[in-house]
């Protein structure tokens, strides 16, 4: 038996290490793995792209069509059909929709993004901070968040706004994220038990690593992908809500607007003039959906394990 | 006998304790939700008087105060509160006088409950079903259109889908009234409206639940023994795959009391929805109170009621009880 040396192991026609270097397959991190899977689903894609042309029309809108964001335009200018003139047509007051709809945008989205972190950033730390503590202080602080997720909602979000006494988004916001960050604290919590109880943590104690360490490198790393997914799907809830908020008439007050605000504001006319609500209905919906699928596609692509 | 008497009831025993930790917690959750109901309402700036007549003479005022116990410290108030609950009264109305808490939810729940609830029904037969067609059909045409229509239906807002429909089926095309509580018909569209959200979440839900049940050993070991496919579907992977979805019927089943405030003022239909959300803007204390005593004790009711067939439908549950 001849004896192998690393002579047997040189790649052919390629002495330098750089040029060896072109033959060896790059190392596939987790990072990369992900984007690879998401890049491979289209809806998830097309979603992404969708939401970037949403931010871009929201944020540039009332520069394209050039007309004032508040003020009426012109006196006869009202209840005006879609045409090349006003593209989305205009509303009661002979404002422009399409400029109306794009800022209406900017507080939809900034509520759904903005209220989406909060509740997401309280309940990973509530939530990661039950599951590491245990025991009775454990239980005790999931009994709060049990309680506190069978007020109705509505209900709190009301309280709070009439309670305030004031209807600006922060309020809003505050008023949203009350009681809006249980459902987060409790998936934290659960994912973060379910991977203490991994073969993987048990081999880490076994090794006599510090439980510092297991949290900042198992326990933390591994979920983040529950938080980036629970993340994307709050984000459409918010803006749901809001839009809820705005029809019942507790939401953003004018001269601001929302794509809620707009839409309750048309509601009444609806039967004569229905592109007035479909226009920001419709963001409402798209915006929704994006987020949806972008939501699906993330969780597909960062924990395949939770694919259906 | 004795013996299997007594063994009947070793059995049934930890179940029993178990049921009622649960109502001891149900109770609890009340007194929560009504504490934390009571403090924020009186937090509310100004007092109940005053939001209904502004320009009320000094003294008057102070006697409505009062005689409602308004000018009683709150704890008081909500101790006086508390004891009148637990006597069985509810409350009346601030703004309305005369009229009980009991009476309204007895006047509006049963429109919010019917509408609802005919909703409810269809839309967790029709959702549950498409779910498990998707299901069966995975990744085949089936599938992907059950799941575009539960995405759309889970995304398009519902007074979206309430405005699009009054406008198509009540001016474009009159087939329907447009508003109002006079009948059957009256009630269609508003039914359409509210059985689409929960057909959608219903066919989502079930679709994963029955594909987290198709790998399943059982169904291996079904499959080996020479089982159809039918009986398959039936025996083993519907019976354990709508277990999950039992815990979701029951909240829902809750819901249909409260109403919807959307669907009930579009269609102006006098439910229960729209009435909270009036009763919330009139400051009418009692009321806002009192009807989400009677709401959160309906959903903890349900929350308990799904403890129960859970572990009555599924013996993992009741073992892991005893244990």
């Amino acid at each position: 038996m001849t004896e192998l040396t690393a002579k047997d192991f040189v790649i052919e026609g390629a002495s330098q290490i750089e040029e060896q270097e072109r033959f060896a397959s790059r190392p596939v991190t987790y990072g990369r793995d992900a984007w690879r899977r998401f890049r491979r689903n289209k809806a998830a894609l097309t979603a992404a792209v969708l939401l970037l042309a949403l931010l871009g029309l929201v944020v540039l809108g009332p520069v394209l069509s050039g007309y004032p964001i508040h003020e009426r335009t012109n006196a006869m200018t009202r209840n005006l059909p879609p045409d090349a003139e006003h593209w989305f047509g205009t509303d009661t007051m002979g404002r422009d929709l399409f400029t109306r709809t794009c800022v209406g945008g900017r507080a939809s989205i900034a509520i759904g993004l903005v209220g989406a972190v909060i509740v997401v950033v309280i309940g990973t730390l509530y939530g990661g901070l039950a599951a590491l503590l245990g025991g009775r202080a454990d239980n005790l602080m999931m009994r709060l968040v049990d309680i506190l997720s069978s007020v109705p909602n509505l209900l709190v979000i009301i309280l709070i706004s009439v309670m305030l006494d004031s209807k600006s988004i922060s309020t809003m916001l505050f008023a949203m994220t009350v009681t809006g960050w249980c459902p987060t604290a409790r998936i934290v919590r659960s994912q973060m038990l379910q991977i203490s109880q991994s073969e993987y943590v048990m081999a880490a104690k076994l090794m006599d690593i510090s439980p510092l360490s297991i949290v900042l490198r198992h326990l933390i790393p591994n979920t983040m992908s529950v938080i980036i997914v629970d993340t994307t799907f709050r984000i459409p809830g918010f803006i749901f809500s809001e839009a809820f908020l705005s029809y019942v008439g507790l939401g953003v007050q004018p001269p601001q607007t929302s794509w809620g605000a707009l839409a309750a504001a048309a509601q009444g006319m609806f039967q004569f003039y229905p592109w007035q609500l479909l226009f920001p209905a419709g963001a409402i919906a798209l915006t929704m959906l994006a987020f949806t699928l972008l939501g699906d596609g993330l969780r597909d692509a960062l924990d395949p394990k939770l694919r259906r | 006998m004795q013996t299997h008497l007594h063994r009947l009831f070793e059995s049934w025993m930890p179940m029993f304790k178990y049921i009622l930790k649960r109502i001891g917690y149900m109770v609890l959750v009340m007194f929560a939700v009504t504490t934390i109901t009571f403090f924020l309402l009186h937090a509310i700036p100004g007092d109940p008087i005053t939001a209904m007549v502004q320009d009320l003479p000094e003294e008057t005022r102070q006697n409505y105060l009062a005689s409602y116990g308004f000018d009683q410290p709150v704890g008081k108030q909500y101790l006086l509160y508390l004891r009148q609950l637990l006597s069985g009264d509810l409350g009346q109305s601030l703004r309305y006088p005369g009229r009980k808490v009991a009476d309204i939810v007895a006047n509006y729940s049963p429109v919010s409950a019917l509408v609802g609830g005919i909703a409810l029904l269809i839309g967790v037969t029709l959702g549950l079903g498409c779910g498990i067609l998707a299901a069966l059909n995975r990744d085949r045409w089936p599938d992907r259109a059950v799941m575009i229509l539960a995405l759309l239906g889970t995304t398009i807002p519902t007074f979206v889908i309430a405005s699009l429909l009054q406008y198509a089926l009540t001016v474009t095309w009159p087939v329907f009234p447009t508003t109002g509580y006079k009948g059957a018909r009256y009630l269609v569209l508003p039914v359409i409206c509210m059985c689409v959200g929960p057909l959608a979440t219903y066919a989502r839900y079930m679709r994963s639940s029955m594909l987290d049940v198709v790998n399943a050993d059982y169904i291996l070991t079904a499959e080996a023994k020479g089982m159809s496919e039918g009986r398959i579907v039936l025996k083993h992977m519907l019976r354990n795959a709508l277990l999950p979805c039992v815990t979701m019927i029951c909240v829902s089943v809750a819901g249909i009391f409260a109403g919807s405030f959307i669907v009930e003022s579009i269609f102006a239909l006098p439910g229960l929805g729209r009435y909270f959300i009036s009763a919330i803007s009139d400051r009418d204390y009692f009321v806002v109170l009192g009807l989400n005593v009677v709401l959160t004790g309906i959903y903890v009711c349900s929350i308990l009621l799904s403890d129960i067939l859970l572990m009555l439908l599924d013996p993992r549950i009741r073992t892991g009880v005893s244990e």
